[in-house]
């Protein structure tokens, strides 16, 4: 790695400051993702922001309208919060399958998504409960739905001088179910072949409202919006199960690779869809 | 512009303190400037676990930590596990059941799972093995040291009963 300098500023003022005093400065959360790719000499800065002990980026708070998650807090605090994984037990869940208990100690939802990789597995979930995108910048604050933050491989919505402060996730409530899976070769550390994420309202026995996102299925994370809809003023049935878990694999562009041909890729997109929403369901009608 | 910076920690329990550069890792920092060679190095990029420690409380590698991040924190490295001169029962339990070959994984190993027993004395296989998931051993086939874990855990318990 190139030389850079280092600080870490105690606020979310003086991370902006410095972000804005410096166009080549980078922030560092939990480091998972930036070490690596500065140590594969693909990204570069003249010095790395630590936004770690900002008590913006800090913050994991409930209340009766949901969760605020600060962008670094990272993965273990997020399942290690009782109260946090028994309203979002989805969210806990994905937290603490990226990589292994190590890099849970330091990784972070938020870094997962302004790193933006259409494998990221926490985007999916986010984007299927809903969560909204806090951001700080020289202009003053604004929000944005997280299923617009990332805009390309490795590229999200963050202009110059800009930080993600935190998430806000509407709580689920009664009648609220969310699951995401992934498929991997082995059961833990790897990258997901395929993500899906997916969360269920249901009112009377009838769904009102379904989302549905993919991972490693297009250049972002994948907002499947028509499969979620789909489902919409259905019982949430075997029938109207598979018909959106048939949208979820049509909607999906995805390449071949290493991982996996295309053909394979868009079929795990399917059955791994038909199984979210099998078992959101089934958490919304408060079976698990 | 480019100076180095003096990090105070403290290191298994005593107050150090160094100088690094800011792009130096943890693990360079303990290993090339503190000497503490226990640490290894495997992959540099957060998958082996060869470089597990302890920063306040949490298992890390440490190739993904900056050595600057140490300021004020508590790190743990495997040397702060042997009991003086005797050592840690997962140490010995390691021997007893041949949990090594090469070694290079070992204190990472002894690292990990001593915050998981520290943690949960009682731990299931499947628990053991999904906390280990974050190191790697190329040699022993992991069931010596799952076996090893369980050992080490059975003895400490019976020890605090
Ligand atoms: C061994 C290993 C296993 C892994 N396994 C998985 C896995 O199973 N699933 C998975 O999805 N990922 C996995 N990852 C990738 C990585 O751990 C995750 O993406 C992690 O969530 C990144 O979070 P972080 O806090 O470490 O981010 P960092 O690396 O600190 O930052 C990531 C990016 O976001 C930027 N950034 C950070 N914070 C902010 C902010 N507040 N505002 C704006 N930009 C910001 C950084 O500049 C950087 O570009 C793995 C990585 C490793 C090394
Ligand atoms: S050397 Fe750090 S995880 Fe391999
Ligand atoms: S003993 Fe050789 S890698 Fe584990």
């Amino acid at each position: 790695m190139k030389w850079f300098d280092y600080a870490a500023p105690g606020s979310l003022s003086e991370a902006l400051g410095l972000l804005e005093r410096n166009p080549g400065a980078l922030l560092l959360a939990g480091g998972t993702d930036l070490l690596v790719q500065m140590r594969a000499r693909r990204k570069q800065a003249d010095l790395l922001i630590d936004v770690k002990k900002a008590p913006e980026l800090n913050e994991l708070s409930l209340d009766a309208g949901g969760l605020t998650l600060g962008a670094s807090v990272p993965c273990y605090r997020v399942y290690g919060n009782r109260d946090v994984a028994r309203a979002f037990p989805a969210l806990a869940e994905v937290a603490g399958l990226i990589g292994g208990t190590q890099i849970q100690g330091r990784a972070s939802i938020g870094g997962n998504l302004c790193n933006a990789a259409p494998s990221a597995d926490a985007v999916p979930l986010l984007i299927a409960l809903s969560a909204r995108c806090r951001i700080a910048g020289p202009g003053g604050e604004r929000e944005m739905a997280v299923e617009d933050f990332c805009v390309a491989p490795g590229r999200n919505a963050l202009g110059a001088g800009e930080i993600l402060v935190s998430l806000r996730i509407p709580a689920g409530g009664a009648g609220f179910g969310a699951h995401y899976l992934r498929f991997i070769p082995r059961n833990e550390m790897d990258i997901a072949v395929v993500g899906s994420g997916v969360s269920v309202r249901l009112e009377g026995g009838v769904v009102s409202a379904a989302r549905v996102a993919l991972a490693a299925v297009a250049p972002t994370p994948l907002f499947a919006r028509e499969a979620g809809d789909s489902l919409v003023g259905k019982a949430p049935d075997a029938a109207a199960i598979e018909e959106a878990a048939r949208l979820a694999s049509a909607a999906a562009r995805p390449i071949s690779d290493m991982r996996g041909p295309a053909e394979y890729r868009r079929h795990l997109c399917g059955v791994l869809t038909r199984r979210a929403l099998t078992a959101a369901v089934a958490a919304a009608q408060g079976g698990k | 512009m480019q100076s180095k910076v003096h990090v105070q920690t403290t290191i298994n329990g005593e107050p150090r303190e160094f100088l690094c550069e800011p792009r130096q890792s943890l693990l360079e920092c303990l290993r090339d400037t503190l000497g503490l060679t226990g640490t290894k190095e495997g992959c540099n990029d957060g998958n082996c676990g060869a470089c597990t420690v302890t920063m306040d409380g949490r298992v890390v590698t440490s190739c993904l930590v900056l050595g600057v991040e140490a300021a004020g924190a508590e790190v743990t490295t495997v040397e702060g596990i042997a009991r003086g001169s005797a050592l840690h029962p997962l140490q010995r339990a390691f021997l007893e059941n041949a949990a090594l070959q090469c070694g290079i994984c070992t204190p990472g190993f002894l690292v990990a799972a001593n915050a998981l027993l520290e943690a949960e004395p009682d731990p299931d296989e499947q628990r053991i093995r999904l906390w280990l998931a974050n190191n790697l051993c190329r040699c022993t086939g992991y069931d010596k040291i799952i076996r090893a874990v369980q050992q080490a855990a059975r003895e400490m318990r019976g020890a605090n009963a």
